[in-house]
This record gives C-alpha cells, structure tokens and sequence, in this order.
C-alpha cells in the first residue's frame, strides 16, 4: 500500500506551550481516517501543521515521500492536497457556479460537464446561482467541500465538515464521502461526531495532550479503556 | 432559483446603458467645436488610472494611493525622452512607450516590496501615498539648473513644459493629433483597455482577485499565489496610471510636481469610490463626469470643486455605497418589466444579488 501522508517526530510549541509532542502518523492511498480527540487534544494544531498553515517546531511532514517543510500551502494544493476548513471559507459574494467554475479552473478543467456534474454530485445545482452568503450552513460546507474535491486531490482534508448540520445533513455528507472513498480517493477527517466517525471510517487515529494516543481499526479503538477515559471521560 | 430569474440576465435596459455611453462618446465631436473636444480628451483621459484603481480596489481589495505617483513618473518619462529624442513622429510614440515602460518597471518593484514584503490592508495604502508624496517633494526641488537630463530641464514646483504632441505619419507632412483627433485616440485607448480589463476581470482572473480579497486563506487553498496575483494587479493598475500621465503630457504638453500631491492622490480613489469601485464601465462614465464637473467648477475657484466633489462622495458612500452606476443600474433593473415578471413568479430578490465579475 502506497503510503500518501506522513508525520516523524511532529512537534509544535508555541513559547512554553507544547501543543503537539511528537506524533509519528501515516495514512495510506485509499483509506478514510479519523482523527479525533477531546478538545485541546491538538487536532486544529496538527491539521494545520499537514496543510502548512503552522511549521513545526521539531519533526517533518511527508507527502509522498518528500519533505513538505519548505513547501509553501499554495504548492502543498498543486502537489495533491485539498483542505475543507472547519469554519466554511466561502467567497460572500460569489455565486455557486463561481466557486467552482474557481476551483475547476485551478485544477485546468474548464468543461461546463465538469461543473454540471459536480453541481449534481454536491447536491447544489437548485443554488446554482446563488450567491454564497445566502446559502444554509450545510450548503455551504458542500459546497466547500466541492471545491476541494474538483481540485482532484490525491489526499483531501475535511476538518470538521458536518459542525453546525442537521441530522439528515449529516448523514447526506457521510453517504457523500463514502461515494468520495469508492471512487478511490484517500481522505483524512478531522471531527468530533461520533455517530459521523462510525458511518464513514474504517480506521481511526486518537490525539490527546498533543499525542498520538491510538490508532487502529474503528472497532478496536472504541473498545479500548485509555480511549473512552480521555474521549468520554470515564472508565468503561 | 433557475438562471432565468437572475439580475445577472442582461435586461434591454442595461445593455442600452452599456453601449449608449460609447455610442455618445463617439458623436460628441461632432457636435463639439475642437477646443471643447480637447477638453473632453481631457476628462476622458484620468479614466485610465481610475480604471486601474477599480481593478486593484474593487476586484483585489488593494487600496491604493499611489496612482499619481505612475502618472507623474511616466509624465515625467516622456517629458525627458521626447525632449531628448523627440525629432520625429516615431519618437512621440516611443516617449509614450518609455513612459509605460518607467511605470511598469516602477510599480513591479514597488509592488513585489509590498506584496511579497507581505504588507497588508490599510499599509499599503500609508505606502502608496508616502511613495507619490516623496515623488513629489523631490520632483519640486529640482529648479536649479543642475536638475536637467539631457535637453531636458526638470524645473521644480514650475514643472517640465514643451513636450511635442504626438503625430502620425500623413500624407503632405506629419499630422499632429490634437483636439478632435486626441479625443478619437483617448476614446480608442480607452475602448481597448476597456474591452481587455472586462475580459480579464469577468474571467478567471478576476474571479481569484475577488477570492483573494474576500478570503486569501481559502483562495490560497485552492493553490492560487496570493501575492503573485496581487502583484500582478497592481502592476497592470499602476501601469493604467502611467497610461494616464504619459497621455495628460502630451495633451498639455506640461507636467508639475502637483500631479502627484495630497490632493491629486485623493482624487482616483475619490471618483472610483463614487463611480462604483466594482464596474470598469462605471468608473470610465463616472471618472469622466466628475473631471468634467470639476473643470467647469474650477472656473469659479477650485475649492468649490473639492466641496462639491466631497459632498458627492459622502451622499454617494451613504445613499448608494456599491457606487452611482451600479445603483442607477439597480434602479433600472427594478423598474423593468421583465424584473417586474420575475417578481411575479416569486422569484426570492432577497436571495440574489449581482454576480460579481460583471463589470
């Protein structure tokens, strides 16, 4: 299996804050994997120190075996990353067709089937022209999400993409990222819902205190005591 | 919510307001003795760095106060090089080409200081005007006789005077483009650069300006440069400035240190703001009308034309912020029949608004 991501000694500091201690991680092509963790486990810090928005302190970040260190976030997207944000970062006042007609043309795709159909696949095509502010929050994380996938990725990042959804949302975006995962691309998410992390992973990475606690099939880790004490704060 | 129903469908109403301008501009010499079409020249020709302010401020958030900065290097750059070289028709056109030249190099070392020197915000703006301010300070003490290159004598606050026109080739001696044929040569520039910035800020280009000034996190994760477009914005923004300078020389064969003054600093981004920031075609109608208001003002004193040109912005930035045109457009597309029937059909307004990259 080809390895797609991976982190050696990963640490970050910030002054006499150690956020991230030392996390040696690997994703391989294919698989969906969680991470999750109680909050201030570290997760925001080590997803932005993957995507390039913070430089580790100590430890190096490889994508596809070469050093990212150096490497601006802009290249980090031209080499094969997409990020979702947490909080959606759409543009205001573009409209739908705008944001991808964007993200299609960085990823050199300037054919109308390719907007139409990721319109189609995103669920947005009744928002076709709509501007982006005055999209529901679901939407908006779709959409989001559309334009990371129209990038065509080899590893896509999704930092908690079902915060602020509804329950049908939630799992209409669950069935979309398992459809995502068949056609064979490799995903990393970062999110809090459980009911969510059971619906799509396979494998599931645990941080807590800036370290990696577990990391193994979904099953395996649920059962385990040191997981439930620090995710759900008590003992099974 | 189908594209039917969308103000971003072109009613009658709007496509008469887009060529009517044009259509007008190209009549009025005809209606106008020669002198009155110079003066229109006159005001026609500001637009170009209006337009490129709209492009840095209006697509790519860049606020910047340096336009006159390019107007006066690139005025100063023919001055120098036609009173150098300026023998025959071909040098004219070379002077005008030497003063796009000195703003294009001038604005990309500038712009690469402050882009990739990562300055932000309202920075850029404190260096923009320190740079034109300089420039002018420097450019008034230079009387002395001493300040001269070549043939050509800087000469101080009183500026740099006797600068050929250009001329074309003719049959029976060169002609010299003034009045009416100056109008046709600013209306034709203006046109180009008119039809070359609606396609690029209505494509891609502009699209990632737009990203870029609402989101720069989120534009840069779709892998776009951020500083390299920003910068690239600039430049061709600084160079329209340049554009204007070289060509208010030629049509007054002058140039002072005050073009690049406080004052003068203030004003592209005083008719941008009123015009609407984000319209290439709005700024070029809005830009005009206020020199033009400006020239018959300062008849009567020029201070009444900063009154005035104040009280209109502070009535525009309250009454109608998106800028004039885009309102009266507004307005327009309300009272149409065809918004009329949209309305009827219960199509959600509120939901809508003006795709952007429609300039």
């Amino acid at each position: 299996m080809t390895t797609l991501l991976e982190t050696r000694g990963l640490k970050k500091h910030f002054g006499g804050a150690h956020v991230i201690n030392g996390i040696d991680f690997k994703i391989d092509a294919g698989e969906i994997r969680c991470v999750i963790g109680p909050n201030g486990a570290g997760k925001s810090t080590f997803f932005k120190l993957i995507t390039g928005e913070h430089r580790p302190s100590e430890g190096s970040v490889l994508f596809l075996g070469q050093d990212m260190s150096h490497v601006l976030p802009h290249q980090r997207i031209r080499m094969g990353m997409s990020i979702k944000f947490q909080i959606p970062g759409v543009f205001p006042d573009l409209s739908v067709r705008q944001h991808l007609q964007l993200s299609l043309h960085r990823a050199k795709d300037d054919r109308p089937e390719s907007l139409d159909e990721l319109l189609q696949r995103f669920m947005l095509e009744d928002e076709e022209h709509v501007l982006a502010r005055n999209l529901s929050h679901g939407k908006k994380q779709w959409l989001e999400i559309a334009m990371a996938v129209s990038l065509r990725p080899k590893l896509l990042f999704l930092d908690e993409p079902v915060a602020g959804m509804s329950i049908e949302e939630t799992h209409a975006t669950g069935e979309l990222i398992k459809r995502l995962s068949a056609s064979g691309l490799t995903m990393m998410v970062v999110e809090h819902d459980m009911t969510f992390v059971k619906q799509i992973a396979s494998r599931v990475t645990v941080l807590h205190g800036g370290a990696l606690l577990a990391d193994g099939p979904l099953d395996e880790i649920l059962a385990r005591d040191d997981v439930a004490e620090v995710y759900l704060g008590k003992k099974k | 919510m189908k594209q039917s129903n969308l103000p971003s469908s072109t009613s009658a109403a709007t496509r008469t307001l887009r060529y009517l301008p044009w259509l007008v501009a190209l009549c009025l010499p005809l209606i106008v003795d020669a002198t009155t079409s110079g003066n229109l020249a006159y005001c026609l020709l500001w637009a170009f760095g209006a337009v490129g302010l709209a492009a840095m401020w209006g697509y790519g958030g860049i606020l910047s106060f340096g336009q006159t900065a390019f107007f006066g290097l690139s005025g100063y750059s023919y001055g120098i090089f036609t009173l150098n070289y300026g023998d025959n028709w071909f040098d004219s056109w070379l002077g005008l080409g030497a003063g796009l030249a000195v703003s294009v190099v001038a604005a990309a070392l500038i712009g690469y200081m402050i882009f990739f020197g990562r300055i932000k915000g309202v920075f850029i703006g404190i260096v923009t005007l320190s740079v034109t301010l300089v420039l002018e300070t420097f450019m008034s003490q230079t009387a002395g006789p001493q300040w001269a290159i070549g043939e050509a004598r800087l000469n101080g606050y009183n500026g740099m005077g006797g600068m050929p026109q250009l001329t074309i080739p003719w049959p029976g001696g060169p002609l010299t483009l003034e009045n009416k044929s100056f109008y046709y040569l600013v209306l034709i520039l203006l046109l180009v650069v008119y039809a070359v910035m609606r396609r690029l800020l209505d494509g891609t280009f502009g699209l990632t300006l737009i990203a870029i000034r609402e989101n720069p996190q989120r534009a840069e994760m779709l892998g776009v440069d951020i500083r390299r477009h920003q910068w690239l914005v600039f430049v061709l923004g600084c160079t329209l400035g340049g554009l204007s300078g070289a060509l208010y020389t030629i049509w007054g064969s002058y140039i002072t240190p005050s073009t690049m003054g406080l004052t003068a600093a203030a004003m592209p981004v005083i008719w941008v703001a009123t015009s609407g920031k984000k319209t290439i075609g709005g700024t070029i109608i809005g830009t005009a009308l206020l020199v033009w208001l400006s020239q018959n003002l300062a008849v009567y004193g020029s201070q009444y034309a900063l009154i005035l040109l104040g009280a209109i912005l502070l009535i525009v930035v309250l009454a109608a912020p998106e800028g004039l045109l885009p309102f009266v457009t507004r307005q327009l597309r309300r009272i149409a029949p065809r918004a009329g029937e949209a309305r009827r059909h219960g199509s959600s307004s509120t939901c809508f608004k003006q795709e952007e990259g429609k300039s």
